[in-house]
């Protein structure tokens, strides 16, 4: 909200520096955005003298004028009739720009040169004459600026107010909080009704059909008003904080919904059938046009504001075009009502329509306040639209509000805060934001809150106003006396970090994508269509269509980085990121959010340097990594097994894996498939893993328990097999395992060959075992009855053959 | 004949005393003491000398023998440390290491640590919470109902009527509190969500939320927390401020402001000429949530706070651009 320091100055004086002020504002709550001079536009324009008056030689309606600015004189092309030599005028110099925005500069009219711009009060802001020249009177010093001239000057404060401050909506209310600040009372505006004639129930009535809706409504009738411009003054005023204004009527509705923060609003009377006033529900799907021309759909929970037969406001949100003011108004009926808060919200909502009077109205004005501000506008609409005033008022109040009293207790808020006041400073505290005290016993306090102050209604709101005038920054900083027990150990926090930093030790660099993706990701991705990932939540008000549903698995977001990086020169890549992907269970319910790990290599396997040649990163590459991780926590039942050709989606058949916890799916890995490198306008090869990081978490072994360093040598023999291509390693291996061999300490491969002289179809694996026992050293004779055994087994189990 | 092994135990000690490196050492052992060395030779012709020289000749030949293993043996050894100690061979040592890169962690993950590891070390443990929430923990058990106008103050992004992206951590507040009874003390970092994109504002960004619910906890208690806080992360002599804020599930509410670490207060264009910066924000649990968990109010208060890890990343690291924190720039990511 933008206060005016001028007009703020009307109801409380403001004696300190406004820099002081902002401070304040700021440590009450009432948060200082933005501090602006006003009158700053002026800075370039300057009194100008009028030297000459030449006819313009090329247009008839322009004349050519040379100016005095000081020490210069200048030439300006001016199309004012009243322009006259010897007259001291406003002159916009080039660099000035206007309140209408036109920016002045200096440039040739019809061929003559204008070096700057002679001002209309209009043209300034400064008046409503458009007619001519602002002429300058009291002879000021040519070549001054405008604001020294005039001396003018205001400053505007953009309060940014919490919504739990609707009362400070208003420039009263600011006022009062000033007050207290500057230690000096607030003074109302004198309300002095004139004359009034007639009796306003001779005229109308006001029917409120749903009073929890409209608990109240109060009306004055004024006749024989002339519409027409505001007088100067008010639409100062309004210009001072931003407000366009509209017409004398109109705009003192504003301005008095701007001082008291009561939203009013003016009917033309002559345009309400059976002029009356009922206050009723919509019908569903009732149509009603609103001042700004638009067609509006109601239903039945929008409040209307209706004459005898049909809507002519949408209540507390905006009127209708129907009983608008117009310039051959002659009989206003003026409203000032309090609305259900919660109602008035729903419909501006629905609406999609919030103004001046929704944000006020569903914050809660005061309940008590209509009155006030509706003898404040009727009074203003009888002076400056010259009208008569009808007596008497409307006041319909089906459902007065009550006041509790709140019972503070001084001990209670000493310990809350943290600090020693007592009794009497903490009711002075209350006192001078207008609270009522009554003090029951030495500790307790009756408190009752002013009706504009919504926002209290428990003892703790009222320990929050004392902390906030005793001064947060006052309060003494003191430390918890904190209790041993502690009960919520998070392990899965801590393991996440491990391997995060397990794999950063990898060199991989942690990634952190957007946790929503586009719709079209599961396509891209070349996901079956049973495939679970395709259960997308989808956001109803997203961003845009790229992050529109919330991802279902981390391979999108990281080809994204990967394609983003390889566009900026960057191809050698190492990523990972932890995070969770969400598989929907319909929308109306919260989805399965699950903590996956997932990383992408591509390039080179070394940093290019002298050392090394290039050589592309592969599928071992990153198997090993996942292979090393899985030791380093020492997690155990995994196993990697080829993963089906028509399994594979995104991955190239006969290059992923699928990784298994004790023989169930946890994660993949794999190449990328061209047709997804294609999908992304990715245009290298790349090798991705994902894992299941609940699966990881839950299955770690709590503690790792000591295994006893061997006391005897171990021995190893080697052994080559021919086997069958289609023979997996890791299932030999795997075999190996089953035998459950005593003395077998470890298998590994050593290499794998096909080509000559191994024939077609065949490849030989070498292995070395290792044995070893735990009570002895093993002789040639044990190990090798040993090694027979088993590579005679390994022999038979794969069909194998010895190289020849 | 004495002379004659004489001669060459004098010539093979000279050519040992020029011997500059171990090549030549191990040749003259050859050429000395091999199978055809000359000491060999000699040793093997002493069968052809006339019978009484035999004994003396073979001695001699052997002292000599002898003497020189020891000298080739020692000359050996010497060269040897002189390689290793004198540089012997020497390689560039100016060309770059094999390079073993470290990965990176992500700016948010390390100001989260930072910021958890602080709060641990008062006692704090770490909490989780999902999400996706629905409408109750994200809004009406932190005292936000519906068509209450502190709704605006986050815009949410809706899965349907129910359910919510979090628009804030604090619901982990009302988790943890349905499932624990007190004391309570815990930090919460996440993941949030905003339907806000624009220069200061990414759809969704990292916050960490913290919560203190014991007997006699007070607003002066909040202070001494957040401040030992602010202290620790910035540095011991930042001053900062408590100002009066709303937030409906604490009461009284606050904002805390350090003096800008850019300007040092006097105003520019990261604080907004204001010369502050608002770091966090922090009230005393409103009865209303207590309430809402089963809490006696009568026995037990707290402190809540929230913070966003992005912005205090940019502050610590100086970034200046808030998108680039989920754009996996890899020149961004690398850098810390």
């Amino acid at each position: 909200m933008k206060i005016s320091l001028n007009w703020l100055k009307q109801y409380v004086p403001v004696n300190i520096p406004t820099t002081e002020l902002a401070e304040k504002l700021t440590m009450a709550g009432m948060e200082v955005e933005g501090v602006t001079e006003r009158f700053q536009y002026l800075d370039s324009v300057v009194v100008g003298s009028i030297i000459e008056v030449a006819p313009h030689p090329n247009a008839d309606k322009l004349r050519l004028c040379q100016v005095s600015i000081g020490e210069q004189i200048i030439s300006v092309v001016c199309g004012a009739p009243n322009a006259k030599a010897g007259m001291k005028v406003p002159c916009a110099l080039p660099g000035a720009i206007l309140p209408s925005g036109l920016a002045v500069k200096k440039s040739t009219i019809r061929g003559e040169t204008s070096e700057g711009m002679l001002c209309s009060e209009a043209e300034l802001e400064l008046g409503i004459d458009t007619s001519g020249l602002m002429i300058l009177s009291d002879n000021p010093e040519e070549g001054i600026c405008l604001n020294t001239a005039l001396n003018l000057a205001d400053t505007v404060l953009e309060i940014d107010l919490t919504p739990n401050r609707p009362d400070c909506l208003s420039f009263i209310g600011i006022a009062r909080e000033v007050a207290t600040m500057v230690d000096q009372p607030v003074s109302l505006p004198e309300i002095n009704l004139p004359p009034a004639s007639g009796r306003i129930t001779d005229h109308t009535s006001v029917t409120i059909n749903n009073a929890d809706l409209c608990p109240r409504y109060t009306a004055r009738l004024i006749t024989d008003i002339t519409v027409g411009p505001s007088p100067f003054w008010l639409q100062d005023r309004l210009l001072s904080i931003g407000l366009k204004p509209i017409n004398n009527i109109v705009d003192i509705t504003n301005f008095v919904m701007m001082e008291q923060g009561q939203p009013l609003h003016a009917f033309d009377f002559d345009q309400l059938a059976e002029n009356r006033i009922v206050v009723r529900t919509a019908h569903n799907k009732e149509v009603f046009t609103t001042l700004d021309g638009k067609e509006r759909l109601l239903n039945d929970t929008t409040l209307m504001i209706c004459d005898g037969e049909k809507p002519v406001a949408v209540a507390g949100v905006m009127g209708g075009m129907n009983s608008e003011i117009e310039n051959t108004t002659t009989r206003v009926l003026l409203e000032s009502a309090y609305f259900n808060p919660i109602s008035i919200r729903k419909t501006a909502k629905h609406l999609t329509l919030n103004t001046d009077a929704t944000h006020r109205f569903e914050r809660g004005v005061d309940p008590d306040g209509t009155i006030t501000a509706l003898n404040r506008a009727a009074q203003l609409i009888a002076e400056i639209g010259n009208g008569q005033l009808i007596d008497g008022i409307i006041d319909e109040h089906p459902l007065p509000s009550s006041a509790n009293a709140i019972s503070l207790s001084v001990t209670k808020t000493n310990k809350y805060l943290g600090t020693d006041l007592n009794q009497k400073e903490i009711a002075d505290y209350l006192r001078s934001v207008e609270f009522k005290i009554e003090i029951k016993n030495a500790d307790i306090l009756s408190v009752l809150a002013p009706t504009f102050r919504v926002d209290v209604s428990r003892p703790e709101d009222l320990m929050e106003e004392v902390a906030r005038l005793w001064g947060y920054n006052n309060i003494k900083t003191t430390f918890p006396k904190i209790s041993g027990v502690t009960n919520l150990p998070n392990q899965s926090s801590q393991i996440k970090d491990q391997i995060k930093d397990v794999m950063a030790g990898y060199g991989f660099s942690e990634s952190i994508t957007y946790s929503f993706i586009g719709k079209d990701a599961c396509d891209r991705l070349n996901l079956a269509e049973n495939d679970e990932r395709r259960r997308l939540l989808e956001i109803l008000n997203p961003i845009s269509e790229a992050q529109s549903v919330m991802r279902t698995s981390l391979i999108p977001g990281l080809l994204e980085a990967m394609h983003h990086n390889l566009s900026h020169q960057i191809k050698d890549l190492k990523f990972f990121e932890l995070g969770k992907i969400f598989i929907s269970n319909g929308q109306a319910q919260q989805p399965t959010e699950t903590e996956m790990l997932a990383g992408l290599w591509t390039g080179s396997r070394f940093n290019m340097t002298w050392h090394n040649k290039p050589v592309s990163c592969d599928f071992y590459d990153l198997k090993g990594i996942l292979e090393d991780l899985f030791h380093s926590f020492g997690l155990e039942g995994i196993s990697f097994s080829k993963m089906e050709d028509a399994l594979c989606s995104y991955t190239k058949a006969g290059h992923t894996a699928q990784i298994l916890f004790n023989d169930k799916p946890f994660g993949l890995i794999g190449e990328l498939a061209p047709i997804i490198l294609n999908n992304f306008n990715i245009k290298q090869p790349a090798f991705i893993f994902e894992l299941n990081i609940n699966t990881f978490i839950s299955n770690l072994t709590k503690t790792k328990m000591f295994v006893p360093i061997p006391k005897f040598p171990f021995t190893d023999r080697d052994i080559t097999l021919i086997v069958d291509n289609n023979v997996q390693a890791g299932d030999i291996l795997a075999k190996v395992g089953f035998f459950k061999e005593k003395l077998m300490e470890d298998i590994s491969v050593l290499d794998v060959y096909s080509g000559k002289p191994i024939p077609d179809g065949k490849k030989s694996i070498s292995l070395r075992i290792v044995y070893r026992s735990f009570t002895e050293t093993l002789s040639d004779k044990q190990i090798n009855l040993v090694h027979q055994q088993l590579t005679d087994r390994i022999i038979q189990q794969f069909n194998a053959t010895l190289p020849v | 004949m004495e002379n004659r092994i004489e001669q060459i135990k004098a010539e093979a000690l000279e050519s040992v005393a020029k011997a500059i490196d171990i090549e030549q050492i191990k040749s003259l052992s050859v050429k000395y003491l091999g199978r055809k060395g000359l000491v060999t030779l000699f040793l093997r012709n002493i069968s052809q000398l006339p019978a009484k020289e035999r004994p003396d000749a073979g001695k001699q030949a052997n002292i000599a023998k002898k003497e020189l293993e020891n000298a080739f043996e020692k000359a050996f050894a010497d060269l040897e440390t002189k390689t290793k100690n004198d540089g012997f061979n020497a390689i560039d040592v100016s060309l770059p290491g094999r390079p073993s890169p470290q990965g990176t962690l992500h700016p948010i993950t390390h100001i989260t640590r930072r910021i958890c590891s602080i709060f641990s070390r008062m006692g704090f443990d770490i909490a989780e919470g999902p999400e996706i929430e629905t409408d109750y923990y994200n809004f009406e058990a932190l005292n936000i109902p519906k068509n209450h106008p502190a709704r605006d103050m986050q815009d949410t992004f809706y899965v349907s009527d129910n359910i919510v992206l979090r628009t804030h951590t604090s619901p982990i507040q009302v988790h943890i509190m349905e499932q624990h009874a007190p004391p309570i003390r815990i930090v919460a970092p996440g993941k949030v969500y905003r339907c806000d994109s624009d220069l200061t504002h990414t759809p969704m960004f990292n916050q960490v939320e913290g919560l203190l619910v014991d007997e006699h906890v007070s607003f002066g208690d909040l202070k001494g927390v957040l401040e030992a806080f602010i202290h620790e992360i910035f540095d011991e002599q930042i001053s900062l401020r408590f100002r009066p804020s709303y937030f409906p599930f604490t009461e009284p509410s606050a904002e805390v402001d350090i003096l800008c670490v850019i300007c040092r207060g006097k105003g520019c264009k990261v604080c907004s000429n204001t010369g502050w910066l608002e770091v966090l924000g922090c009230g005393m649990v409103h009865p209303a949530v207590f309430e809402n968990v089963g809490y006696d109010t009568s026995q037990y208060t707290g402190f809540a706070f929230g913070m966003g890890v992005e912005r205090l990343a940019m502050l610590k690291y100086g970034i200046n651009d808030l998108r680039m924190f989920f754009e996996s720039d890899y020149r961004f990511l690398r850098q810390f």
